[in-house]
């Protein structure tokens, strides 16, 4: 019984999912609002359940495949945040697009449990459980635009890598467990403690199980789905597979390497480093040759990645912190981007070209400086919030005295900084392409407006958010 | 005198309070309602910056008007605000100039006229910010933070090649920046705290003080700009609408100067003494070399603009001189005439320049051209104008009587007690100033109308004239009766010359 509270949210979620599931199929064509409005429900009612059954420390239930943990609920928080938040832009858009179907809203509730059963993951079977429940949620939330070749193309490129770095995960975890006979992080962290005897089975488990995590993160040299599928995924979807999911790519890395893998840390942290390094390099170089919105913040999304990897490679509470931070963060500042492109979208007009945000301040002061918050937060500017997020990480690399490390995590900042200012120059120096103002609903632009806002916000006082950061993970 | 009033946070925060409004008018289309409040936001920033002069202690070299709120805890970063006899001389002369900018582009802006006073506003509260700060970070946000209003000032109401030049200026002074962030952290790391007081009396070893010093150098020498990293400066300047080139000219570039006193020196006193010699021979560049690159230019604002690093060239020599100065000459006293020569070269120039930029903007607002050649005889239809211009012209030369003239006298002075050739190459700046201002003057002011729309120039109006007449007026009151400047210094520089010329090893 006491296990059952623990997952209680999950519990609590899938049973929300099957009513909005069994509710959308006796729903006619033209009421699918009512399914946004369930599934917005169930949201806020799992978030209540995290709330009320939330834990002051650890525990661990399902002999020691489940945990609750401060840290964890806080990453669920955020979670069920960003999923609204998803939802929220996303209606207007579907409904414009013609693609309001209830399926969107129960793959995106699906993929969310795949989310928490990750963050709440205490043994590496529960953890690809989650992982694959996520993954096929996306793979199909990818193709959700059926009678779009692009839609379908880019589908099929995620659903081949994605099974390929499951395969490989999968691949790892095997070796893991031929060499400590557990799969169960508390052993294998106990085991690794004791031993830190790298055996060429061992060597290859780890290598295997940190490529299936940087897959899922899309750090370089394991990238080449993140451009394909933002770009060709609708706004929406791109807009889920952007945020949410990165919470789980960093609860997945936390648990499997910061956690049970810890005593390892020495041989996978150069692995990392690597990893870190390129992604930083190559996202924000390549990011500076796109004229695609949608893809440029893919590139984006590798480099900040490099930085969130960056925290991992540290090894210490401190780094782990900035990297919970940053995601945090992050996930905020990339739900703001998608939403922009959303508020600029019309019926069968995509606005995901760069050259599509020319002249916004003369159309939309407003919502040009949103934008522009959101960029300057992107490139570390502060008083935003994308700024702490740089300094948590840069301080926990300095204070283990990794200086080059954060010399060229600084040098990529600023070669990055370039093509966040040609959006906002874009859209403030350059001539609109065309005057029509912006046809969005309120509900739309009051959320996109506190978006850019809570940016700002946490930009001028980000303890809070840092202090619970620090509170859930000590 | 302890007021308990928090005079800084208000120069701060009124401001930028007073943009926020100035938008929300502007998005109402009350552009006419929202400039005079940006006028009137900014005169009262600039009533209430008085309060400083008045109230400053000048006998002591500790930090006044003092706040300290916790700000963010985990960083132990506080919001902690305060001036001495270096940085209030700069917040007036921050609050001073923006009123006058803001007067400048009165008629002039016609594009999106509310966001252009906005971005003034915001940039004074910010500029005030970076001045007052004492803790490291808070310090770090202002100054990067400044840098979002100046790149759209610059790209929105700027000339044909505006985007490059604002994105080559956000660009060049980001990359300074980051890493005078990554020292930052690090002396945080040590020292516990961000408080840039702390910083001061932290002991560090040689090789950290040469990181910590090349990454200052970094920063700051881009901001002032120095000889080779000035490239930026020419193109921001040419192609910034007239008050970018004006808070440009008069304070951004001072903030490198400001964060070499108030960081490197004290910070890293062993390191700025072992590399003193490189900044010198970047000075002596700087002075030498862009002043004949400034007698070769064509364009009025790119003059200006070159000129502009040659003087403050002057401020990075009187300051890294003084080591040789505390060696051959009488010690402190020698070395503190260098710093008071540099600090009043810093508000001299910021004066000086500031005055051209606005005078090449009047003739700009008539003609759209800056080219010299396009001018010629403007005294014979606009003689009020011209007046002033040619005062302003020989303060930049450096004649005495007006600022110009007492900052470099300084310096050259200092210079005597540690070099004899040292001093001799840095007065030659003196004839090469004369030479290239006073040629423009000539080309442009004097001589027979040669071009036809030159002979239909209206002189200036009220509005051109007050706010020249102004910044002539504090020209000629430092130059005549500099007392009070640097008396309100005095103090603060000798307590810092004892604390740089104390070896940190």
């Amino acid at each position: 019984m006491a296990d059952l509270i623990l997952a209680a949210p999950e519990i609590f979620l899938i049973c929300a999912i099957s009513v909005v599931l069994l509710t959308d199929v006796f729903l006619p064509g033209d009421q699918k609002n009512i399914t946004y409005s369930l599934a917005l429900l169930s949201l806020v009612g799992t978030a209540a359940m995290t709330a009320y059954f939330s834990v002051d420390e650890t525990v661990i239930g399902f002999s020691g495949s489940f945990v609750a943990d401060p840290a964890g609920s806080v990453l669920k928080i955020f979670a069920y945040l960003m999923v609204a938040i998803c939802f929220l832009y996303s209606r207007d858009y579907l409904e414009r697009a013609g693609l309001l179907r209830g399926e969107f809203f129960v793959l995106g509730l699906f993929g969310l449990l795949g989310i928490m059963v990750i963050i709440s993951g205490h043994n590496l079977l529960t953890l690809y459980l989650g992982l694959e429940l996520l993954s096929l949620s996306l793979y199909t939330l990818v193709a959700f635009n059926r009678d779009s070749g692009i839609c379908a193309e880019s589908a099929m490129k995620y659903f081949v890598l994605g099974a390929i770095a499951s395969g490989t995960l999968l691949y790892g975890i095997s070796f893991l467990y031929g060499v400590t006979g557990t799969i169960e992080l508390q052993a294998l962290g106990e085991h690794f403690r004791e031993s830190d005897v790298l055996s060429l089975p061992l060597i290859l488990g780890l290598t295997f199980v940190i490529v299936g995590v940087a897959f899922k993160f899309g750090a370089v040299p394991f990238h080449m789905w993140l451009p394909d599928v933002y770009q060709g995924a609708p706004t929406p979807v791109t807009l889920y597979v952007g945020s949410a999911p990165k919470i789980a790519a960093f609860a997945l890395a936390w648990r499997v390497l910061a956690d049970g893998l810890a005593g390892l840390h020495e041989n996978w942290a150069d692995m990392v480093v690597v990893l870190a390094v390129l992604s930083l390099g190559i996202g924000n170089i390549v990011a500076i040759a796109q004229s695609n919105l949608k893809r440029m913040l893919a590139y984006s999304t590798i480099s900040h990645v490099g930085f969130i990897l960056m925290g991992f490679a540290v090894g210490t509470e401190d780094g782990l912190r900035a990297s919970m931070f940053y995601t945090l963060t992050y996930v905020i500042m990339a739900a703001g981007a998608f939403g922009m492109i959303i508020l600029l979208s019309r019926r069968g007009f995509e606005a995901e070209n760069l050259e599509d945000f020319k002249g916004l301040n003369a159309r939309s002061p407003w919502f040009a400086f949103v934008m522009l918050m959101v960029m300057f937060s992107m490139a570390g500017v502060p008083p935003l919030v994308g700024f702490y997020a740089k300094v948590v990480v840069l301080e926990s690399l300095l204070a283990v005295n990794m200086f080059w490390l954060a010399g060229s995590a600084v040098f990529f900042t600023v070669i990055g900084a370039f093509y966040y200012l040609r959006v906002v120059w874009y859209m403030y120096f350059a001539d609109p392409l065309n005057e029509e103002s912006l046809e969005a609903t309120t509900d739309l632009r009051v959320a996109l407006s506190i978006n850019g806002l809570v940016l700002l916000a946490l930009g001028v006082f980000p303890g809070p958010l840092l202090d619970l950061c620090v509170q859930v993970l000590s | 005198m302890d007021l308990d009033l928090p005079i800084l946070s208000f120069l701060i925060w009124l401001p930028i309070f007073a943009a926020v409004i100035v938008l929300w008018l502007g998005s109402l289309n009350q552009a006419e309602v929202g400039k005079s409040v940006a006028l009137a936001a900014s005169l009262f920033t600039f009533a209430a910056s008085i309060l400083l002069y008045t109230g400053f202690d000048a006998t002591t070299a500790s930090m006044q008007f003092v706040e300290r709120v916790a700000w963010i805890e985990r960083f132990r970063a506080d919001y902690y605000l305060g001036v001495d006899g270096i940085s209030m001389p700069l917040v007036l002369l921050t609050t001073f100039l923006t009123p006058i900018v803001i007067i400048a582009g009165w008629e002039v802006i016609r594009v999106q006229p509310t966001q252009y006073f906005a971005a003034f506003l915001l940039l004074e509260g910010l500029m005030v910010g970076v001045f007052a700060a004492l803790d490291g970070l808070l310090f770090y946000v202002f100054w990067e933070a400044m840098l979002v209003p100046m790149f759209l000032i610059i790209g929105v109401w700027g000339g044909e090649r505006r985007i490059y030049a604002t994105v080559k200026f956000f660009l060049y002074t980001f990359l300074g920046s980051v890493f005078m962030l990554v020292a930052l952290i690090y002396l945080y790391l040590q020292a516990g705290s961000y408080s840039i007081l702390d910083f001061h009396e932290l002991p560090l070893g040689m090789f950290e003080q040469l990181m910590i010093f090349s990454a200052f150098l970094l920063a700051f020498a881009v901001k002032v700009p120095m000889w080779p990293v000035h490239t930026w400066l020419p193109d921001a300047h040419v192609e910034a609408p007239t008050g970018g080139s004006v808070i440009l000219a008069a304070v951004l570039l001072k903030m490198g100067g400001y964060g070499f006193i108030r960081f490197s020196l004290p910070i890293t006193p062993d390191a700025s003494q072992a590399l003193d010699w490189l900044m010198i021979g970047l000075s002596l560049i700087a002075i030498v070399y862009i002043s004949f690159v400034a007698l070769a230019q064509q364009d009025m604002k790119k003059l200006i603009a070159y000129s502009s690093i040659a003087h403050m060239g002057f401020v990075t020599l009187g300051f890294f001189v003084v080591f040789s100065v505390a060696l051959n000459g009488n010690g402190g006293d020698g070395a503190r005439l260098a710093l008071q020569g540099g600090m009043v070269q810093m508000i001299s120039h910021g004066l000086i320049s500031g005055a051209l930029f606005l005078c090449v903007g009047v003739m700009y607002d008539r003609l759209h051209t800056r080219q010299i050649r396009d001018y010629g005889g403007v005294v014979n239809t606009m003689p009020k104008f011209a007046a002033l211009m040619v005062l302003f012209a020989l303060a930049n030369a450096g004649l005495p009587g007006t600022s110009g003239f007492v900052g470099e006298f300084f310096v050259i002075l200092a210079a005597f007690q540690a070099n004899l050739w040292l001093a001799f190459v840095a007065a030659t700046t003196l004839v090469m100033g004369a030479a290239y201002t006073l040629w423009m003057i000539k080309r442009v002011v004097f001589g027979d109308i040669t071009n036809k729309s030159v002979g239909a120039l209206q002189d200036i109006g009220h509005r051109e004239f007050g706010m020249l007449a102004f910044l002539a007026l504090a020209i000629l009151l430092i130059g005549v009766w500099p007392a009070p400047l640097v008396e309100v210094m005095e103090q603060t520089l000798g307590q810092l010359i004892e604390h740089v010329l104390q070896s940190k090893l």
